[in-house]
């Protein structure tokens, strides 16, 4: 693992004893993806814990959409993926979008990706799977606000209804573990607070691997860190220390302590 | 006055044969990105499947309800067909835009020859019931009954497909995918069985084009097809990719506007008319009249 020479980086996941908590969810080794010619993802390793919220960072444009589109079989067809990605035993890359979803791999993608012309019922809809009970309670008890737009149209949502759609659209099933790509991006800062503590009771209950510039929601939700840089992995380690050390931060994700604070 | 309404009535009995073959390839285009240059095949398999039912298959026949059996059976010929085009041709192209053109071109050059081949490159007489060779008088027009006959099927299969969208889990697939169908995907939906039956659904839709058409003009030819589909797409183009409800208003501008001009302007001059009007949507409103959506 490419993580194991830099600073701060650790072994085990948990800081729990027991041996079956701190088996990794997902195991990402070596993930590589070239598209149209770029080398974007050079040999990308890390794992997730099985609980608690891991934190993908980076600049813009080092990977981290590209990493969690890649997990979950995204990647366009122009592009080449080479590496092991593992939930479980499961070997993820060799298998299509549709069956890695409905295995239990939950993905918000980044701007939400609402369908604007269906109603907020049919979205919520679109997202059963046979076989399994939809779970509504769950959903509406997070965001009440669905229940009572379920026959707008998603396109007419602001952006932080939007957003708690596309969520809720998620936790409509049961899930292993959620992919969730820049939730916060472009909400009013209000907004983003309730994402925040909705994203924080959902990673209570299922394992999370975000992807997140907002560095207060960073430090509100995430356990573990995971840092990209120029397409491989620059730092793995604890979140909260990251950002506690400003020289740390500043190298790594080129902002200042200032905006860290916020 | 009687022949501004005989005109609106032809020019819509036109629009509805347009409608029907245009529907399933907008369906096709809005949800797969597939350009389907074939689907005038389809339309042909439909009609020669009826004309060759009409005289060869048990129960069915020229009138009453054999006529019926025979353009059901041509139908369900022309479904196959496209369902066996999506599933053996199509399927393993997705996404290879090039390739999906050159194969649908080729197939339908070689259907059209292999129909030619087998029937002849003549217009044939189609069998068709006595009704629809005769007129009806509407205020005091003399409109002819087999472009009303496809005005009501047109109507039918419009509401059909819209009920469909709007009721059905595959309908709501199919909306969805149309406006992103990666995130159709994502939601744990196995998209590709929806493209199966968007072209089951045009494949039917174009069959029942082509045995109704070839009603409404008495005889069946090789080429018919092809001839169509350019004036289709042209629809398409106009009511917006994916758009069942566009491609409906889109057919009915088109087939008046064509039937109007020809007859008051100079014979030919319709169809230089519908192609400027689609210089004209295409510089003011690229996506269409309906955007990209799959309903209103």
């Amino acid at each position: 693992m490419s993580a194991t020479s830099v600073p701060g980086s650790r072994t085990g996941q948990s800081q729990s004893g027991d041996d079956s908590a701190t088996e990794p969810i997902l195991t990402v080794e070596e993930l590589s993806v070239r598209i149209a010619g770029l080398h974007i993802l050079q040999g990308v390793s890390f794992t997730v814990a099985p609980t608690g919220v891991t934190v993908l960072l980076g600049r813009n444009g080092v990977g981290k959409t590209t990493t969690l589109r890649a997990v979950v079989g995204l990647t366009p067809r122009n592009g080449e993926v080479g590496g092991a990605v593992r939930m479980g035993a499961e070997d993820l890359l060799t298998r299509p979008t549709h069956r890695l979803v409905r295995g239990g791999l939950g993905y918000v993608p980044e701007d939400r990706c609402v369908f604007a012309g269906l109603t907020v019922a049919e979205n919520l809809r679109l997202a059963e799977r046979r076989g399994s009970t939809p779970a509504y309670d769950r959903v509406y008890a997070l965001f009440p606000e669905l229940d009572r737009r379920s026959r707008q149209r998603a396109g007419s949502l602001s952006g932080g209804q939007q957003q708690m759609l596309a969520i809720g659209r998620v936790l409509i099933n049961d899930n292993r573990l959620l992919l969730v790509d820049e939730p916060t991006k472009g909400l009013a800062p209000k907004v983003v607070t309730e994402v925040a503590e909705v994203l924080q009771r959902v990673a209570e209950s299922v394992p999370v691997l975000l992807v997140e510039q907002n560095l207060a929601v960073v430090r509100r939700l995430a356990r573990d860190a995971v840092v990209l840089d120029a397409g491989r992995v620059a730092w793995t380690g604890d979140a909260k220390r990251l950002l506690s050390e400003a020289a740390l931060t500043k190298s790594l994700l080129g902002v200042g302590s200032a905006e860290v604070q916020h | 006055m009687d022949a501004i309404i005989l005109l609106t009535l032809t020019g819509l009995g036109l629009a509805a044969l347009y409608f029907l073959v245009a529907s399933g390839l907008s369906l096709v285009f809005g949800l797969a990105d597939v350009l389907n240059f074939a689907h005038g095949l389809f339309l042909g398999v439909g009609a020669y499947a009826t004309w060759w039912a009409a005289g060869n298959l048990p129960g069915a026949g020229p009138d009453g309800l054999g006529f019926v059996v025979a353009v059901a059976f041509g139908v369900a010929a022309g479904t196959l067909m496209a369902v066996l085009v999506e599933l053996v041709l199509i399927r393993p192209l997705y996404s290879r835009t090039i390739e999906q053109v050159l194969v649908t071109v080729g197939l339908s050059l070689a259907g059209v020859a292999l129909l030619q081949a087998t029937w002849g490159a003549d217009a044939r007489p189609f069998p068709r019931p006595e009704w629809t060779r005769q007129v009806t008088p509407i205020l005091g027009a003399q409109v002819p009954n087999g472009g009303l006959l496809l005005i009501v099927a047109a109507t039918l299969v419009l509401g059909a497909i819209l009920a469909f969208l709007r009721w059905t889990r595959y309908g709501l697939i199919i909306r969805a995918g149309v406006e992103n169908r990666e995130m159709v995907t994502a939601l744990g939906i196995d998209v590709r069985k929806a493209f199966t039956l968007v072209f089951a659904i045009g494949g039917a839709a174009a069959a029942l084009a082509g045995a109704l058409g070839s009603v409404y003009f008495g005889t069946v030819s090789p080429q018919q097809g092809g001839s169509l589909l350019i004036f289709a797409f042209i629809v398409v183009v106009i009511g917006g990719m994916g758009s069942v409800v566009g491609s409906a208003y889109a057919a009915v501008a088109v087939g008046l506007l064509q039937q109007f001009v020809n007859y008051y302007g100079t014979s030919g001059l319709g169809d230089i008319c519908v192609v400027a009007l689609l210089a004209v949507v295409l510089l003011l409103r690229p996506q269409g009249i309906a955007g990209k959506v799959a309903t209103a």
